[in-house]
């Protein structure tokens, strides 16, 4: 709507409509063709490789494809999801996918909350220490993967070296007569390794998250708590927290969408042993559908993550916009 | 007792001298305004009493007790910034909480102490607000309440009035002078408003270059300038000052006259003048002008009443006189007051 000067009176004899302009306006001048062509390719992406797996995958999980058959289009209902639901291993994969990402949560935001307080002073080192603290998420997995590989080696891992060197391993200890502790063949230590290693690699960009709005905070508001009589602690949880709260639960939900569909670390590591007693879906999915060429049973998995997934996009984005508004 | 004593002051940032030994010292209850220019180190005296920075030499007391090691919160100082620095997550209410839960005031004596500070600052109605949705003036206003509600010892104010739109300001002025001896506390105003400074404070303290350059009540100030940066920084328009052989002249505007107009006056200094320009200021009229002869066409500005204007030729030179005893007198190196050298 634009707005018009409705003039009275005089439209009928002296106001005269001005010509249309009939210079040609070039294309790059025209914001709905120019808007369209720029958001194209971004479109053209999502829908190549985004939604159209993604409505393979619910086709797939009512057929009856495999690997050596994909295009079989026999609709069987929900017989996929059931016979993946009586399998021993799913138990295993929905319990562990959920309790390591409530695991990952938990401890990543503590450590948020302690990087980006850390990072909020001033102290010699801190350019180096920036780097350091980025260097996990910055790190390509497979690279980092082989170094917690040798972190959590059977028989070489520098850990169990420390601890042993401390007393703590070994023969009438309290870690236990072995000399090493295996970590990745053992169920609960292997849960617990896979969550070090999310935590390690998504710490960075939460805290990256975190500190952006953490130095937003204007300076005046903590010399004004020090003034009122405030210590530490008071400040961090009435004032740095509730100024942070947004920006972190933005953080944690892009963690638990990394994390929950994540199979990079178990394949790398544990893969799910010993037994099923570390499996996850993702990791599963790709086991039974790939590995395994049961093609549908695959995807039906695979669509177990969906609701999770759904649901911590969309409160991510109403988050999100909160903020903005 | 003085509630507030600065020893020796100074703090230095690395090469630079922010504050090069500040002496003074407050009198009980008492509005002492200090001012002076951008850099002057006004700011930096301030923070150094409120504790935020530690000085490089000298003493901070308070009370009689030397506190300069102490950290803010052990001071009993309440202080308001130019940005008000309210807490945003916090209703108004909490935001006047703070100080109190912080030192742990029992619930029913905490909502005691709101309920009157928010009463003597008139925001009772505003006490579930959220920050962002205060104007400038009531922002003022609870961030004032927050400081009161503590009884603290000493104000500290940071330019509290720059914030805000200029009709407000004169009101808040008023209401701030009132809020200061409703409460009694000692206050310490800081500003780079010299009209401000002089109009609110009982004792001024100017400041140039990180050092005290006069202190004194705003008539000693205005009728007994130390020195020439002090002459020249109070009183709008600043006083003139004239370079002649023997030292430097001043004297205010409003007390050079056309000649003409007061041929009754005895014991004055004359100079020739040639006003170039005059201005209606409504009460008054501004003259701009150029003195002759030994002060080298030095600029002169003269406020002058309605019945004198008439006696001014603009363009033409006239005899402007100035009765001795409004003159003042400063050494021409040093800039300090001396005494009256013949003109």
């Amino acid at each position: 709507m634009r707005n018009e000067t409705v003039l009275g009176g005089g439209a009928a004899g002296g106001y005269e409509e001005p010509s249309q302009c009939s210079e040609h306006v070039a294309i790059a001048d025209r914001d709905g063709v120019v808007g369209t062509i720029m958001l194209a390719p971004a479109v053209i992406y999502v829908i190549a490789l985004v939604a159209v797996p993604f409505f393979l995958a619910i086709a797939l999980s009512l057929s009856d494809a495999t690997v050596g058959n994909p295009s079989a289009h026999q609709f069987v209902g929900f017989d996929n999801f059931t016979s993946v639901i009586y399998e021993a291993a799913f138990t295993f994969a929905l319990r562990n996918s959920i309790i390591i990402t409530a695991a990952t949560l938990v401890l990543l935001t503590v450590l948020t909350i302690l990087q980006v307080e850390l990072l909020a002073c001033d102290f010699p080192g801190k350019r180096t220490a920036q780097i350091l603290l980025i260097l996990p998420w910055a790190m390509p997995v497979a690279l980092a993967a082989i170094g917690w590989l040798w972190l959590l080696d059977s028989e070489f891992s520098p850990i169990d070296w420390l601890l042993r060197a401390v007393g703590l391993l070994g023969p009438g200890t309290v870690l236990g007569p072995a000399n090493n502790l295996y970590y990745l063949g053992r169920e609960w230590l292997g849960i617990g390794a896979v969550v070090v290693i999310n935590v390690w690699r998504t710490l960075p960009l939460s805290t990256i998250i975190v500190l952006a709005g953490r130095t937003a905070i204007p300076n005046e508001v903590y010399e004004q708590a020090e003034l009122d009589g405030a210590g530490y602690f008071r400040t961090l949880f009435q004032i740095t927290l509730p100024a942070l709260a947004i920006l972190l639960i933005v953080a944690i939900l892009f963690t638990v969408l990394v994390i929950f569909g994540d199979m990079t670390v178990v394949a790398l590591t544990t893969r799910g042993g010993p037994g099923y007693a570390t499996e996850i879906l993702p990791y599963w999915a790709y086991l039974k559908g790939i590995q395994g060429g049961a093609l549908s049973q695959g995807a039906a998995i695979a669509l177990f993550l969906f609701p999770v997934l759904l649901a911590a996009s969309v409160l991510a984005l109403r988050m999100a916009y909160r903020r903005e508004g | 007792m003085a509630i507030l004593e600065v020893r020796g002051v100074a703090k230095h940032f690395g090469g630079f001298s922010a504050l090069n030994g500040i002496d003074l010292a407050t009198r009980e209850g008492e509005f002492l305004t200090i001012v002076g220019p951008s850099g002057c180190g006004k700011t930096t005296l301030m923070r150094v009493i409120a504790g935020l920075e530690k000085p490089t030499a000298g003493a901070v007391l308070l009370n009689g007790k030397v506190v300069t090691p102490l950290p803010p919160r052990a001071r009993n100082i309440a202080m308001v910034f130019q940005s008000y620095a309210l807490y945003p997550h916090m209703s108004v209410a909490d935001n006047i909480a703070f100080p109190l839960k912080a030192r742990r005031v029992p619930k029913a004596e905490r909502e005691r102490r709101i309920r009157w500070a928010a009463g003597v600052l008139g925001i009772g109605a505003l006490l579930h607000r959220r920050p962002a949705r205060l104007s400038g003036g009531e922002k003022q206003k609870v961030a004032l309440a927050r400081a009161i509600v503590r009884k603290p010892s000493l104000f500290i104010f940071d330019e509290p009035l720059s914030s805000l739109d200029a009709q407000v300001r004169a009101m808040a002025r008023a209401e701030l002078r009132q809020l200061h001896d409703r409460t009694g506390v000692t206050t310490v105003y800081v500003t780079h408003d010299q009209i401000e400074a002089v109009g609110l404070g009982d004792r001024v303290a100017v400041m140039q270059a990180g050092a005290l350059r006069q202190i004194g009540s705003p008539q000693e100030l205005y009728y007994e300038p130390a020195n020439t940066f002090v002459a020249g920084f109070i009183g709008t328009p600043p006083m003139n000052l004239l370079k002649h052989a023997g030292a430097t002249v001043g004297f205010r505007p409003e007390h050079a006259m056309p000649r003409a107009a007061v041929p009754q006056f005895k014991d004055v200094a004359t100079f020739q003048v040639c006003i170039t320009r005059v201005e209606f200021l409504g009460s008054e009229w501004l003259a701009y002008g150029t003195v002759d002869g030994e002060f080298g066409n030095a600029k002169v500005l003269c406020k002058l009443r309605e019945e004198a204007i008439g006696k001014v030729k603009v363009g033409e030179v006239q005899e402007f006189v100035v009765p001795r005893a409004q003159l003042r007198f400063f050494d021409k190196e040093t800039g300090r007051r001396t005494v009256p050298a013949p003109v």
